[in-house]
């Protein structure tokens, strides 16, 4: 039945019902209410919520929290994101499932706070040393907000990754008619833990993409977890073949699950010569543009893009093909655009279609600057 | 449960320490193994949490739990785990550059008195990067980056424990004899403790200052500064306080249901059509919006709404952007409002533009009493002051011009208004009232 209510509502609530049980965050618009509705509702549920005393602090609670056997979450903005980076490395390198909600606000810096943008889609990708990839998802509407909220902790538990739900003003505080839970709303599967009686090697693997168990601290084996380069039994170690060993299994894990983890909505028709490409917010001004581009009998096609990392290619690339011209829509000077780019041909044009003034892309702009008006 | 005795808690196969000869970090680890061994906790029970530097390298040592974090953030670590498994004996090993740069969780953890047990290996300098100054090195000493003497004055950690809350502050030497009993006080003792343990650091700050254990002493000595226990503290430990008072357990008490609105009335709207309530703060904008959105969804309508005021939200102008459609609406900003209504000054100045971009084909509903607007659309002007008791209640005129709209135009029937009002019991009845009022606009 249907509700009326925000994304940071429905990000709160998809994280109750995917069994999170901590959450630790610092007040920042637009995030804030996702930090406030859990501080009401998680404890009646048995779960913690904790205002750190900075980012910083509440990523260390998160990560400390998660390896003890919460599934855990946080919730920021760009600010934010910034101040998690050491940390967003320490919950790689470690293998951490987390969930991270980026609220995306106009940069850089402290930028506009009430001010929406897609500013932060290449720094979640790029935002920590060492480049080892991560996972991103963007939902467009409040549902999705949801459901993607849900699958984001599926996919930590599954690939032991901080996963990233970007989201941004808009889509966090519009109020919109939604159906909660919706019915395709994924499940959660359990966390993978070794089990008891039985030795445990904290990140033992048989081959590079497969994903170790784990075992809690206060659990039936003794844990050991370090953020430095380490061997199998997690043992600080300089030696090359365990560092090479680690750092390939790191990008391996995910590099080689693209197709696994790839998410999109494909809205292809016969003969067009464009395909309309957007994520987040900007993709419900992309289909309305596209809808109202095929009301005036003109072929388009559309694609949103939902896992924008790791890149979902193949995907990316059956939607180009055979298209003269492909236009990018996002609510910055073109981060995605990049990556669309590098994936077409050189009869291909790209278009880029942007907005930094902390207005919404509206569907006229796309249907001008993609050539449809 | 497991019976068990430990002889030591040194992972033999480890041994020995990587530090340099002569370091205080060995006699400090050694007491702490001794502790342990006194103590007889469950290997299994017990967390390291390591930080940074020499002192970061010490967890692989030990046969217990280990947890190696980021320079400074140690602490932060440690209350997560402590937060999530109040049962565990959480330690912190930090170095006096840790407590720098992570000065803040320190300050932090004492107020909150979360139970984890922080011993600062304190050797006045960086080992591990060269022998720069830290927060604790004292005044004129020669550190690789204060060859002129050092003008910085020291942090006493003890001084900043206590006062920022902690339950239990002690400061020693490694040379002492009884290390191992207050570091097995400490780890005993709830709540928030740390045990501030000055050191040799051979590498650095003994060759460039000609420090050595007599200097310690002396050293105490001029600052005034005692050894022993300083502090202890019963404040509630705060994992336990949390589960006491925030947190009961597993799912007692049920979340909030959220507010189900199923649509059971007809409506009238043709296309999709967005409307734009301009107000001030505190006038309720914002809830006039819901509810006109809440009813169309009762009506069987999409409805959407975006707010925008200041972050200092109780002044200057309040703005709700409502779309309703029969179909999913996709684009939730408003090119241009197919009806405005306009209620307060504040409301009027921020929304110009748009009423600027008004055609004849729209409506402008206004505030009688504000000054006269140039636009092309047509005008419907409300006067509030003459209707009696509510000509003065601002925070309704929003609701009210809702209504009247609802009552003279359409869209859907005033019923489907009434029922979202209802929604929530605590307002309604100053809310139907003044929908009833509203019938004197005209
Ligand atoms: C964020 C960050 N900045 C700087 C460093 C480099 N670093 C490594 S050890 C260290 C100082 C450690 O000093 P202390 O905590 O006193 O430990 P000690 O080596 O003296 O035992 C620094 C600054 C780091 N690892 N991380
Ligand atoms: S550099 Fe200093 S702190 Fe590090 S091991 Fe050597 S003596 Fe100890
Ligand atoms: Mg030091």
């Amino acid at each position: 039945m249907p509700e009326f209510i925000d994304g940071n509502e429905a990000i709160a609530r998809g994280a109750i019902d995917a069994g999170c049980d901590f959450f630790a965050g610092y007040p920042i618009t637009p995030a804030t209410s996702i930090l406030l509705h859990l501080a009401r509702e998680l404890p009646k549920t048995g779960g913690i919520v904790l205002q750190g005393e900075d980012e910083i602090a509440s990523m260390g609670f998160c990560i400390g929290a998660a390896m003890s056997g919460k599934r855990v979450m946080t919730a920021t903005s760009g600010p934010g994101i910034s101040l998690y980076s050491e940390n967003i490395g320490f919950a790689i390198m470690g293998e951490v499932p987390m969930v991270i909600v980026d609220v995306q606000r106009m940069g850089p810096s402290t930028g506009a706070a009430t001010t929406g943008a897609q500013g932060d889609i290449q720094f979640l990708r790029w935002g920590t040393s060492g480049g080892y990839p991560v996972i991103v998802l963007a939902p467009t509407t409040v549902e999705e907000c949801y459901t993607l909220t849900l699958r984001a902790f599926d996919l930590s538990e599954r690939f032991r990754v901080p996963v990233f739900l970007a989201t941004d003003k808009e889509t966090s505080l519009t109020k919109t008619m939604a159906n909660i839970p919706p019915q395709d709303a994924p499940q959660v599967r359990e966390r993978a833990t070794a089990p008891a009686g039985e030795d445990f090697v904290p990140y033992r693997l048989e081959n590079l993409s497969q994903v170790p168990a784990m075992s809690p601290f206060g659990g039936p084996h003794t844990l050991r977890f370090t953020t430095s380069s380490h061997d199998e039994e997690a043992y600080l170690t300089k030696d090359e073949q365990a560092i090479d060993r680690l750092n390939r299994h790191l990008a391996a894990k995910i590099e080689e699950h693209v197709e696994e983890i790839s998410h999109v909505k494909a809205d292809l028709q016969k003969g067009a010569e464009t395909l309309l490409v957007s994520y987040g917010i900007t993709a419900r001004a992309m289909v309305e543009a596209g809808n109202r581009a095929r009301k005036a009998g003109k072929r388009v096609s559309m694609l949103t893009v939902y896992s924008l990392w790791p890149i979902p290619g193949k995907a990316i690339r059956q939607a180009m093909d055979g298209v003269k011209r492909v236009v990018v829509a996002e609510l910055n000077l073109g981060q995605y655009r990049r990556e669309i780019q590098s994936l077409a041909s050189d009869r291909q044009e790209v278009i880029g279609v942007h907005r930094v003034d902390g207005k919404l892309i509206s569907p006229s702009q796309i249907l001008k600057e993609g050539g449809l008006a | 449960m497991t019976t068990f005795k430990m002889d030591t808690y040194l992972n033999e196969e480890k041994m020995p320490y990587p530090f340099c000869p002569g370091c205080g970090h060995h006699t400090i680890l050694d007491s702490l193994n001794e502790a342990l061994v006194k103590l007889q906790l469950d290997p299994q029970e017990v967390v390291i949490v390591t930080d940074i530097g020499c002192t970061g390298l010490s967890d692989k040592y030990f046969v217990t739990n280990a947890f190696h974090g980021l320079h400074g953030r140690s602490v932060t670590y440690a209350t997560g785990i402590k937060m999530a498994r109040p049962e565990l004996t959480v330690i912190v090993l930090i170095g006096d550059g840790g407590c720098g740069i992570g000065g803040h969780h320190l300050l932090n953890a004492a107020r909150r008195n979360i139970g984890v047990n922080v011993f600062v290996f304190n050797n006045f300098n960086y080992g591990m990067t060269g022998g720069e100054h830290s927060i604790t090195s004292p005044l004129d000493s020669v550190t690789t980056t204060t060859r002129y003497g050092h003008i910085e004055r020291p942090l006493d950690l003890c001084a900043t424990a206590d006062i920022s809350g902690a339950n239990f502050v002690a400061r020693a030497s490694s040379f002492d004899k009884d290390l191992p009993d207050i570091v097995a006080k400490v780890i005993q003792h709830e709540g928030f403790s740390l045990l501030d343990i000055w050191e040799l650091c051979t590498a650095y700050y003994v060759p460039n200052n000609r420090f050595g254990r007599k200097d310690i002493e002396a050293t105490l000595e001029s600052l005034n500064l005692e050894k022993g226990v300083l502090k202890a503290d019963d404040r509630p430990e705060f994992s336990h306080l949390y589960r006491e008072r925030v947190a009961g357990g597993e799912g007692e008490k049920k979340v909030t249901p959220p507010t189900k609105l199923k649509p059971r009335y007809e409506n009238s709207l043709g296309r999709q059509k967005s409307f734009l309530i301009a107000g001030a703060a505190g006038t309720k904008i914002g809830s006039a919006g819901t509810l006109f959105s809440q009813g169309g969804i009762l009506a069987g309508l999409h409805a959407t709404q975006r707010n925008d005021y200041p972050v200092t939200i109780k002044t200057r102008h309040s703005i709700a952007e409502v779309i309703l459609s029969r179909e999913e609406i996709y684009f939730t900003g408003v090119e241009k409002p197919d009806v405005m209504f306009v209620l307060f000054p504040e409301g009027l100045n921020k929304s110009r533009d748009r009423i600027a971009r008004l055609t004849e084909d729209d409506l402008l509903v206004i505030n009688a009493n504000l000054p006269k607007v140039e636009t092309k659309a047509k005008t419907w002007a409300l006067d509030f002051k003459p209707i009696r008791r509510w000509g003065r209640k601002k925070e309704y005129w929003a609701l009210m011009a809702i209504a009247a709209y609802l009552r003279e135009y359409g869209t859907y029937p005033l019923d489907a208004l009434i029922e979202a009002i209802n929604l929530k019991p605590q307002y309604a009845k100053d809310n139907l009232a003044a929908v009833e009022a509203s019938v004197e606009l005209g």
